[in-house]
């Protein structure tokens, strides 16, 4: 009865810094968001229709963490289609952030705007700015 | 046989856009079609749902061309009738089989552009195309990098044909839109874009060598006309964005929203209108020499001349129209090198058409005046959106005689709202009709509107 009770103790608490730790990383993510991202891809993350993409929903956010690592860090200047859309303007490369701040805005980005999917970590924006291309 | 083919076709598509709903623009007569217009004015939806509606030719007959950036149907040229006189499209015709903006009828031929070509169709008595599937390139070759690729057109009445050759970039950066990127010196761009170049409206095949840079330093032009009154041409350029965004400790996010200004300029041959070196400050009323370039918001041109730095150089070197004897006279050579917008409108709206209203239909204030279609902004965020609109600039003798009023405004949906994507129609092409209505299209839903005056 208390190793069942210390076991869900455990995992509760576990669960509960897990969230307090995601939501902590989407508050930061907001800011990084707000100030970096937002003039883009508006503060909806519904971007601009032919300019610039939406980030709600797209199988670009919700897909494989490191494309969209890779995109903040390098930038996006060729003319590829984003669900059957094109979008003309260049976007820069984003040297001024660093491991964590990626981590947050992506965590951010991947669960705002109608978007549900796992959080990005610095481990895994590490992995994509080491990878040599 | 292929008469009756055609027809077929046309008569399928015009079924299939009663099918799609058009019978509800049928309805909107009393409303203004939603827009807020002057009194006297008023408006009908003539067709909506039919491709992404840019830029339009209206017939002697009343007929439509719209030139569409999305393939209706496999096309990218749209050619709309409205057989009952109700002022609701009847039937859509398609051909060309490539995306664009630009579309005009000069001496009996219609001509249009995708993003690198220009074509014309020889049309007959009736402003119809004789050979839809056989158009004449008459230029090709032209630079597409996809940012600020749309190559709108306008023709004299000389022979000659006029091409928006826009920037692929937004300051000639070494990094486009990067934080602190510095301006290349000189921009490379300019040899084969961000300009107006000049070509035969008549001959087939041209590219660069064939045809001359009219005018520089101007950073993309969606909208042109060919002012017949002066004889000349003007056009509206969409300023440079995202001055807070890359130069963060010169410029806050208001002050970025409201630089620089979108500017008309009247255009000559060797007309430079400074871009990427300065932008105009609609606030100070001056040419700024642009941070990529170590400006910092107040440093004017004319300090440039004064300091006789490298910018001045490089303008003198791309500038056809200095005179040497002025050099001791410092304001009239900056503004010889580098000129002054005729008019200066507000940040980042957006101008995708102009066009001199030279109908009668229209009370007196409007002739000779000049109407632009402002698309509507997007990098005013986080401060509201602005444009979504109709603009008129009241002009005398060539020159405006007026500050720019709003004359059809609500197309996006009316309430303020923060993203473009929110916008329900944007202002995109304007055309005069041989009634003297204004036509207005729309790029969100391809809807086409018909203004019109009652007294």
């Amino acid at each position: 009865m208390k190793k069942t009770f210390l076991v869900l103790f455990f995992i509760s608490t576990a669960l509960l810094l897990k969230a307090q730790s995601l939501k902590a990383s989407m508050d930061r993510g907001q800011k990084v968001y707000e100030k970096v991202c937002l003039s883009c891809h508006m503060a909806d993350g519904g971007g601009v229709p032919h300019l610039n993409p939406p980030l709600s929903q797209t199988s670009y956010v919700l897909g494989d963490k490191s494309k969209i690592i890779y995109i903040v860090l390098h930038g996006m200047t060729d003319r590829i289609p984003i669900e059957d859309e094109y979008y003309s303007n260049n976007m820069a490369a984003h040297t001024d952030l660093n491991d964590q701040q990626i981590a947050d805005v992506l965590t951010y980005v991947r669960n705002s705007f109608g978007n549900k999917a796992t959080a990005v970590t610095v481990a895994d924006v590490k992995a994509v700015r080491t990878k040599k291309k | 046989m292929k008469n009756f083919l055609l027809y077929a076709f046309c008569l399928n598509i015009s079924l299939a856009a009663c099918a799609s709903g058009n019978d509800g623009v049928k309805k909107a007569a009393d409303d203004n079609a939603g827009l807020k217009l002057p009194a006297g004015f008023t408006a009908i939806k003539m067709s909506e749902n039919i491709g992404r509606a840019r830029h339009i030719a209206v017939t002697a007959q009343g007929n439509l061309y719209v030139k569409s950036s999305r393939l209706y149907n496999g096309k990218g040229i749209l050619y709309m009738k409205d057989l009952n006189g109700d002022g609701i499209v009847d039937t859509v015709f398609g051909f060309g089989k490539y995306t664009g903006t630009g579309i005009t009828i000069k001496n009996g031929y219609l001509y249009a552009s995708s993003d690198e070509e220009v074509f014309r169709y020889k049309l007959n008595e009736k402003n119809e195309v004789i050979n839809p599937d056989q158009p004449e390139k008459i230029i090709t070759g032209l630079i597409n990098r996809h940012q600020h690729e749309s190559k709108s057109i306008a023709l004299d009445n000389e022979g000659n044909i006029y091409v928006n050759i826009g920037a692929y970039a937004n300051a000639c950066q070494e990094k486009d839109r990067t934080l602190h990127s510095k301006g290349r010196m000189p921009c490379p761009i300019l040899d084969s874009a961000g300009g107006i170049w000049q070509f035969k409206a008549d001959k087939l095949n041209q590219t660069y060598g064939d045809g001359i840079r009219y005018a520089t330093g101007l950073r993309n032009l969606v909208g042109l006309d060919w002012n017949t009154q002066t004889n000349t041409l003007f056009v509206m350029q969409h300023g440079r964005d995202q001055l807070h965004d890359n130069w963060p400790e010169l410029f806050d996010t208001k002050q970025s929203a409201e630089l620089p200004a979108e500017t008309m300029y009247e255009l000559h041959k060797g007309s430079n209108a400074g871009w990427p070196y300065i932008y105009y400050d609609p606030i100070q009323h001056k040419k700024i020499l642009a941070p990529e370039y170590g400006g910092d918001g107040k440093k004017s041109w004319e300090d440039c001349i004064r300091e006789n730095n490298g910018i001045v150089n490089i303008s003198f070197k791309a500038s056809q129209n200095y005179l040497i004897n002025d050099i001791d006279d410092r304001k009239k050579v900056a503004d010889k090198m580098i000129q002054d917008p005729t008019v200066a409108f507000p940040a980042h709206m957006a101008p995708n058409a102009i066009l001199f209203y030279t109908g009668d239909q229209f009370p007196e204030k409007y002739k000779n005046g000049a109407f632009i279609a402002f698309h509507g902004s997007w990098n005013r965020a986080p401060e509201p959106q602005k444009g979504y609109l109709v603009a008129f600039v009241p002009f005398k003798n060539g020159k405006p005689s007026g500050d720019w009023e709003i004359f059809a405004d609500d197309f996006a949906g009316g309430d303020e709202f923060m993203s473009p994507n929110k916008a329900k129609h944007r202002p995109t092409g304007l055309a005069q009709g041989p009634d003297g209505s204004l036509y207005v299209t729309d790029d969100v839903k391809g809807a086409v509107y018909k203004i019109s005056y009652k007294k």
